[in-house]
């Protein structure tokens, strides 16, 4: 195998944990750190496939991914720290006030 | 160079240059005027608004061919600040009723309606994901608007986590499809898609079938609905009244220039799959919302329903399918932007709020104009004539027909049907059962207007139907392909 | 070999040539994915030991006073979320200073067209009081 699919697999390969993690974990924010995994996990494949097209366009965009990942984290740790102001708790399953 | 290029994205700049100023502008305006800020917001929507008229039947690309100016992206903004519009007009006593009347709440929606805008510009992958995180990031915010509020935090939260996991899906399809094609430029896509395969077929699937999972979650497509529900029912009345209409517009309006146009080569792959994701979102929406007591949480079942209607467009394909599906998203959001006006109406005293079918009770003697107004939206979501809600369906249907997906057709049809279930009940409760809720309710001219706009606009699209087709025919024919 | 059975392994060929790289990684992706989590549930530290002494930091040492997790005010995460946006912007930066004399004039605008919508940020922020560590957690 060449190199670069060497690199493509390891990035599904963490894309696939961030995806068990967003299943499995039960807490906000290891289940944002899975997220965290998956983006990161594209932003490998970009920089490969770069390297497979010989063009600077994959790196790029690895920095536009990681620019509003950043936005992203900030609105995301704020709305969980503030949850925890008002209860405590940042395990998921305490969020049931919606249902029906 | 400069000024061409941005003469391309003109609505979603002045938008976003108006938030901008408008978050500093805000910072002097004194905590007791926000309504202020408001009309402020209104008028760079406005000023958007007025743009698209002005910029009609241009087609050009710029930034070097990353987003378009094109008849369909227009007809997209203007659709786009209509409703937002609307929406800042029913806020004004809503958000003061529920002590939710910040300054930064416009701010937020402009960015969010930036973003809105840009995903019917963008002609690039990785512009659709900065235009899915400019209208995603906001709307987090703004569902959170009304902490320390329970209900509001937790459908934040909720809507945060599903939306970061949805982008991941996509941006993971956008860096597959990178890999599969060399380009994330949608013309570039179509050109290299037209010739013989490329050698990373698998590749280039799996990333269009993640792209569609991103894109399913945000426009709350059956089986990517499950947030759909509880962030409608806890967010603010007035933000869950945005996120309905215009989020929903926006997403297809995405989903479109990149299934129909860019990955049109492809539309024997990707064109069951869509129709799959359509039927289920049309059963599990309709059914799901027969058994819902709460009016907020139905219209969000049935906000997965229209979302499953729309799919049928879209798997039709073809012009004929974008047309149809511009035309209902247009005609659907108008509707449940009326919808949701009453329920703002109803809910914007001092008491916590209440959006059980039960309050509903006896509106058509108490309140006749409000419950016009959701009479008439009801009977439009089920698709009665002379409503654009009929209009819509049957051009989904038609178009369904003519590229062969006749079951699909069949399909809607009989869900429709089902659907009457719930919204006539709506109706049957408001004029025909006595209710206990004589709260009074206070007039307030801009709400009023709105609600009477989205309803006018939900009869007027229905009777117009036909030269609003042939505008929107227009627009698609200048589509930057 | 009757002509059916060709046809067939003709076509699981096909399938397999076009598909095989991505099924490899599936299953190495998921295979990987599993293990971890498994290990994880084998080896990880459990919530519930059996013995008291088995939760403390040192099991041998001094009794532990107080909680491990001290709670911090809000105001540190307040100024860790800011740092890690306005540091996290200034990316780019970098490719706009490699391809500063190309990009010329009209770079620059761009440049100072960010710079300044960061800027308004920063007024905002620094008007709301965020940085301002007396005054923080109101």
């Amino acid at each position: 195998m060449n190199p670069i699919n060497f690199i493509v697999a390891l990035s599904a390969i963490l894309f696939a944990i961030g995806v068990l993690g967003v299943l499995t974990r039960r807490n906000a924010i290891l289940i944002f750190m899975s997220v965290e995994l998956m983006l990161n996990a594209a932003n490998l494949a970009f920089v490969a496939f770069a390297r497979k097209w010989g063009e600077l366009d994959g790196q790029m965009f690895v920095f536009f991914v990681m620019t509003v990942a950043a936005a992203e984290v900030a609105v995301g740790l704020a709305l969980i720290v503030t949850i925890f102001r008002t209860r405590r708790s940042t395990d998921v399953d305490d969020l049931s006030q919606l249902k029906g | 160079m400069a000024i061409k290029d941005l003469l391309t994205v003109t609505a979603p700049a002045i938008c976003a240059v108006g938030g901008t100023l408008l978050l500093l502008l805000d910072l002097a305006i004194p905590r007791g005027s926000k309504s202020t800020t408001a009309w402020a917001a209104f008028a760079v929507i406005l000023l958007a608004l007025a743009s698209v008229p002005a910029q009609w039947g241009v087609s050009t690309s710029g930034f070097a061919g990353m987003v378009a100016a094109d008849g369909y992206s227009l007809f997209v903004d203007g659709l786009l600040a209509v409703i937002a519009a609307l929406t800042v007009l029913l806020t004004l006593r809503y958000n003061e009723a529920r002590g939710i009347m910040r300054g930064e709440f416009y701010p937020l929606m402009l960015f969010a309606l930036s973003g809105m805008m840009l995903m019917g510009h963008a002609t690039n992958l990785i512009i659709v994901f900065i235009a899915v995180e400019l209208l995603s990031i906001p709307l987090y915010v703004l569902c959170g608007f009304a902490r320390p509020r329970v209900d509001s935090e937790e459908s934040a939260l909720k809507y945060f986590l599903l939306g970061a996991f949805a982008s991941g899906f996509l941006v993971y399809g956008i860096a597959l499809i990178y890999g599969a094609a060399g380009t994330v430029s949608l013309t570039e896509l179509t050109a290299a898609l037209s010739g013989p395969k490329p050698a990373d077929s698998a590749l280039l699937y799996a990333g269009v079938a993640l792209v569609l999972v991103g894109l399913g979650f945000k426009v709350a497509a059956a089986p990517f609905h499950m947030w759909t529900p509880d962030v409608y029912e806890g967010a603010p009345t007035t933000v869950t009244a945005f996120m309905a209409s215009a989020t929903k517009a926006a997403g297809f309006a995405a989903i479109l220039r990149i299934f129909l146009f860019g990955l049109a080569p492809l539309m024997e792959t990707w064109q069951a799959p869509i129709a799959v994701l359509a039927l289920l979102s049309m059963i599990v929406g309709n059914v799901v919302a027969l058994a819902q007591t709460n009016l907020k949480r139905m219209l969000a079942y049935s906000s997965i329903a229209h979302a499953g209607y729309v799919l049928t467009g879209v798997a039709a394909g073809g012009d004929a399918g974008a047309s149809a599906v511009l035309f209902y998203l247009a005609s659907y959001a108008l509707t449940s932007l009326a919808a949701f006006a009453v329920m703002i109406a109803l809910n914007s005293g001092e008491a916590d709020e209440n959006h059980s079918l039960d309050t509903y009770a006896g509106l058509g003697r108490r309140k006749p104009l409000l419950a016009f107004v959701l009479a008439v939206s009801m009977l439009s979501l089920l698709g009665i004539p002379p409503t654009a809600g009929f209009f819509g369906k049957y051009f989904l249907i038609s178009a369904a027909i003519g590229s062969g997906l006749t079951w699909l057709a069949i399909a809607l049809v009989i869900t429709s049907v089902i659907s009457a279930g719930f919204y006539l009940r709506v109706i049957m409760t408001m004029y025909m059962r006595d209710g206990k809720n004589e709260a009074p309710i206070a007039g307030n001219w801009p709400r009023a207007f709105a609600a009477l706009t989205a309803t006018v606009a939900t009869l007027g699209i229905g009777i117009l139907a036909s030269p609003i087709v042939e505008l929107i025919n227009t627009g698609i024919k200048s589509i930057v392909r | 070999m009757p002509w059916k059975t060709v046809c067939v392994l003709k076509l699981i060929h096909t399938v397999m040539d076009l598909y095989l790289p991505i099924f490899v990684i599936l299953a190495i992706a998921s295979g990987l994915a599993g293990l971890i989590v498994v290990i994880s549930i084998v080896f990880g530290p459990r919530k519930r030991a059996q013995v008291k002494a088995k939760l403390q930091p040192y099991e041998s040492g001094m009794n532990a006073i107080g909680q491990g997790q001290r709670r911090f005010p809000v105001r540190f995460y307040l100024i860790a979320v800011l740092f890690i946006l306005f540091d996290v912007e200034v990316i780019f930066f970098y490719p706009w200073a490699v391809a500063f004399r190309q990009l010329g004039l009209y770079g620059l605008i761009q440049m100072l067209v960010f710079v300044g919508i960061l800027f308004a940020g920063y007024i905002w922020v620094w008007k709301k009081g965020a940085l301002d560590w007396e005054t923080m957690d109101k």
